[in-house]
């Protein structure tokens, strides 16, 4: 059944914004899981000691929202899904139907929300690509009637360029947003079963018209380009020459780092976060390991964390290594500035490819984004590096 | 498009200049010069040995004849002017499309000097060469002035040649002062790649800086790359962007706070000459390139000549020989801790002497105007390419002697890339340059047009521009479908990334593909 929003809904005048949250989105970062897909994942989640995040990354969005226009009418639906974060940015929301009845939510309970927010001028989604593939599903019978969307980064991966850079960026976004001026903008589809194996094979799932504001949006993530056969090998082999026996360094996801690993002559994996230890004889000490063990094997060591760019994007936290939690970035910078603790890889080809956006970390805390901030050596091959500018996603456009 | 050779002469005086040339490169099936050898054919009848002056051991001597192709003198000069029609010569067009690679007109009366030179040997004692050395002594000195140094070589080869000697020079200095911690170089995106590719081939780390959202060098990026392990700052201003720095003397500043050297990479001199000095800004170093500059042949890789110039501190590394002067008499001098000897005997005189020839003809006022006339025709033709729907140049402002421009939106509305349009306009007899990889001016094309071209010039070379992003929107595949008026329709990149394909010689060209 089809829900609509009634026409004589609230008195706001104006910019109407429906939000959908997906409560387990995100779930599954932490723990070392690559995604929150699926019933059996989100409990183990859980077991592993994830706790939701999406609902207070909805609420910040909403917050720098409602700062920003106050005058905006916030459509959502009952409970977790949209209603909570509302109330806690201190809004008021005006409901509507198509909430789940009880108990968890399903990728069902996205699209039936997203349906009831048809007549919304723009439909605000907390998720990764799995809830953006959702609310496209939901709005591909409008055709061109449907609303504008915009995520609010919240998942495990974010690859589609239908996010913002930050939940407060959204926010500010959907407040600037007017009717009609839009861009298109990719949503990838993304098989978390070989992506956990370690196959990564983002295909196109379809488009979304998204607000015209790209210097918020933070883009499609965009592959590696071939710049010169061995140029990940060339980085590696800088990484490795500035190692210091000892000292223990944990490798983030993806091809670059995971070169540093086939350098060292150790098995690490290619999207989960390895710890090794330098030295005469290069150990591997954990392998995909979860935010809690990460935070045993750097607490209390000399450690670093070596971290590649995602492409198009320019992340280096929060983006499919949400291990690296606050509290391991605190354990590992042992009170000097956070970034010092970073070793950023990335080719010359894919930091030309921000066409001068910053690289971005969004570990969740804005307060640690904000330690983060200022200019990094990224590592852009054997014997060259090239000076940087990192910025905090979460509070970089919030005023 | 209307052509000349439909003119009727009836209408005699022409009017004016057509905006669309007709042009078509010619198609000659031209063998290889080894592949049209004739056994006894002979160029030249060469005068046969007689009685040696001095016997040459046999370590040195050839055990067979060199290989060369036995043809006379008119084949030869067919088949070298044949070549020359096969391509978008210098003289034949407006290459005000090759971006940083200044290629302004060489007076040919310069080439008549040149050729005297060729007379001499470069054994001959220096008392048989004071005409020549005094050249050298004179040219050293109207550089020292152009860019405020202390001393100057004529002795490296330009580019990177140049900036290699440079590199090694900052490596004595701090080598000589015991500071042997310096192993950082930094550079900027927009600078010459040569600048970091020499400093990494001394054995040097390479740091880069991007530009900030101004388009200058981040400064801020600077203060965090600078510290004791800084060797130099190697740094081109004007950036190939045609941008100049403002704070230069700032990151000069920086640099040497941090005991570093900087060197000024001037390359695209072209168009500050007489306006602003390297040493002025507080460089230690700096170099030309003459076959730029001072309007000598570039020579891709062959007989170009550089200059570099440095401070006092640094006039004990120079490479040598430098010509000394001492009551009107002049003579070879090798600095006292000199990198030593770059270059073949003096270097490559007969682009010293059209350099020096040139900025006589000149003088310093001339130098000024050259500048001035640079900037003025770069301007100019930007004020008509951003005319050109489709065509932008990132960082809104004036230029200095170039400009790296960008076919973004056109691209986007069109799916025709940059270097297709490059390649369609060749198609015209003109063609241009997009810019370093990677590309962070996304679908560059770079147009440095120099003092050496007409307003006609200039107003030919953007209406082709307008004319070819025309035929993009219109048919794009015709542009895709470029080149259609030259020798060759399309070439093949792949071989260019195959090492067991390169024939860089004769015998690798047999051995590779003859075999």
């Amino acid at each position: 059944m089809e829900h609509r929003i009634p026409a004589t809904a609230g008195t706001h005048a104006g910019l109407t914004v429906g939000l959908v949250v997906n409560p387990v989105a995100g779930l599954g970062g932490p723990a070392g899981l690559k995604g929150s897909d699926g019933a059996d994942v989100q409990r183990e989640a859980l077991a592993r000691g994830s706790v939701p995040r999406a609902g207070a990354r909805a609420a910040r969005a909403v917050r720098a929202l409602i700062a920003a226009a106050p005058g905006v009418r916030l459509v959502t639906v009952a409970g977790a899904m949209g209603e909570d974060s509302v109330r806690a940015a201190g809004g008021s929301p005006l409901l509507t139907g198509g909430a789940p009845s009880a108990g968890a939510t399903s990728a069902a309970d996205t699209r039936a929300a997203v349906a009831a927010m048809a007549d919304a001028d723009l439909v605000l989604f907390a998720g990764g690509d799995g809830t953006a593939r959702d609310v496209l599903d939901a709005l591909r019978p409008l055709g061109a009637d449907a609303p504008a969307v915009l995520g609010v980064p919240a998942g495990v991966k974010v690859y589609s360029g239908c996010f913002a850079v930050s939940p407060a960026a959204a926010g500010l976004v959907a407040a600037g947003y007017t009717p009609g001026a839009v861009a298109e903008a990719e949503v990838v589809d993304l098989d978390e079963e070989l992506y956990r194996n370690g196959l990564v094979g983002p295909r196109l799932y379809g488009t979304v018209r998204v607000p015209a504001d790209a210097r918020r949006l933070s883009g499609r993530k965009t592959g590696s380009s071939a710049t010169g056969p061995g140029s990940a090998e060339g980085v590696a082999r800088e990484v490795v020459s500035r190692m210091r026996p000892g000292v223990r360094y944990a490798l983030g996801p993806g091809a670059t780092t995971m070169a540093v690993g086939r350098e060292l002559g150790l098995a690490t994996t290619l999207l989960g976060v390895d710890v090794v230890e330098a030295g005469p004889r290069p150990r591997l000490l954990g392998a995909d390991v979860t935010e809690a063990r990460l935070f045993d094997l750097v607490r209390g060591h000399e450690a670093l964390l070596v971290l590649s760019v995602i492409g198009g994007q320019g992340f280096v936290l929060g983006r499919g290594n949400q291990q690296i939690s606050p509290r391991v970035l605190r354990a590992v910078a042992r009170g000097g500035p956070g970034r010092r603790a970073l070793v950023v890889l990335a080719t010359r080809q894919k930091l030309a490819g921000l066409r001068g956006r910053p690289l971005l970390a969004d570990t969740g805390d804005p307060e640690t984004d904000l330690g983060l901030a200022g200019h990094v050596q990224v590592i852009t091959g054997h014997h060259e590096s090239t000076v940087y500018r990192i910025a905090a996603a979460s509070e970089e456009y919030a005023q | 498009m209307s052509g000349h050779a439909a003119e009727p002469f009836a209408k005699l005086p022409v009017g004016p200049k057509p905006p669309l040339r007709r042009f078509h490169q010619a198609r000659w099936d031209e063998p290889i010069i080894f592949e049209q050898s004739r056994p006894g054919q002979r160029g030249i009848a060469v005068p046969g040995p007689g009685a040696p002056a001095v016997e040459l051991p046999d370590s040195v001597r050839r055990a067979a004849p060199p290989a060369l192709p036995e043809m006379s003198q008119l084949h030869v000069l067919r088949h070298y002017v044949r070549l020359s029609q096969e391509s978008l010569g210098v003289d034949l067009n407006v290459d005000v499309g090759q971006g940083t690679c200044t290629m302004k007109y060489s007076p040919k009366v310069n080439d008549s000097f040149a050729r005297a030179v060729a007379e001499l040997h470069p054994l001959q004692h220096p008392d048989t060469l004071q005409g020549v050395l005094e050249i050298y002594w004179r040219l050293e000195r109207m550089l020292a002035e152009v860019s405020g140094m202390a001393r100057v070589s004529l002795q490296p080869g330009s580019g990177s040649a140049a900036i290699y000697a440079n590199i090694a020079m900052i490596r004595a200095y701090h080598a000589a002062r015991g500071d042997e911690r310096r192993d950082q170089v930094i550079t900027t995106m927009f600078s010459h790649p040569s600048n970091a590719a020499c400093a990494k081939t001394a054995g040097y780390e390479v740091i880069t800086l991007m530009p900030d959202a101004d388009g200058y060098p981040d400064i801020e990026a600077l203060r965090a790359a600078v510290g004791p392990r800084t060797a130099a700052l190697l740094i081109t201003n004007p950036e190939d962007t045609g941008i100049f720095n403002p704070r230069i003397a700032e990151f000069v500043e920086l640099v040497h706070q941090a005991g570093g050297l900087a060197c000024y990479d001037q390359a695209n001199a072209n168009g500050i000459l007489g306006i602003t000095r390297a040493r002025d800004a507080g460089f230690d170093l700096c170099h030309f390139n003459l076959h730029k500059t001072f309007s000598t042949p570039h020579a891709c890789g062959g007989p170009a000549a550089g200059a570099c110039g440095v401070s006092e501190a640094l006039a004990e590394f120079l490479p040598g020989p430098v010509v000394a002067e001492e009551d009107g008499r002049f003579s070879l001098v090798t600095p006292p801790h000199s990198i030593g000897k770059i270059r073949p005997f003096l270097g490559v005189t007969p682009n010293v002497v059209r350099a020096y020839a040139w900025i006589m003809t000149l003088g310093a006022e001339g130098l000024r105007q050259v500048a001035e006339t640079a900037a003025l025709n770069n301007n100019y033709l930007m004020h008509k390419v951003l005319r050109i729907p489709g065509a932008s140049a990132p960082w809104d402002r004036r230029r200095i002697e170039q400009v790296r421009y960008s076919w973004q939106e056109l691209s986007e509305e069109t799916g025709v890339h940059s270097e297709e349009i490059g390649v369609r306009a060749s198609d015209f007899g003109v063609h241009y340059w997009t810019s370093h990889h990677p590309y962070l001016v996304p679908e560059p094309f770079t147009l440095e047009p120099t003092e050496s071209y007409s307003k006609e010039d200039l107003d030919e070379y953007a209406a082709i521009l307008a004319h070819v992003a025309s035929e993009a929107r219109t048919d794009p595949e015709l542009v895709k479908g470029a080149p259609y008026n030259s020798p060759i329709h399309k070439i093949d990149p792949t071989p260019l990334d195959d090492p067991r394909q390169w024939a860089p010689t004769w015998r690798a060209y047999v051995r590779k593909h003859l075999a």
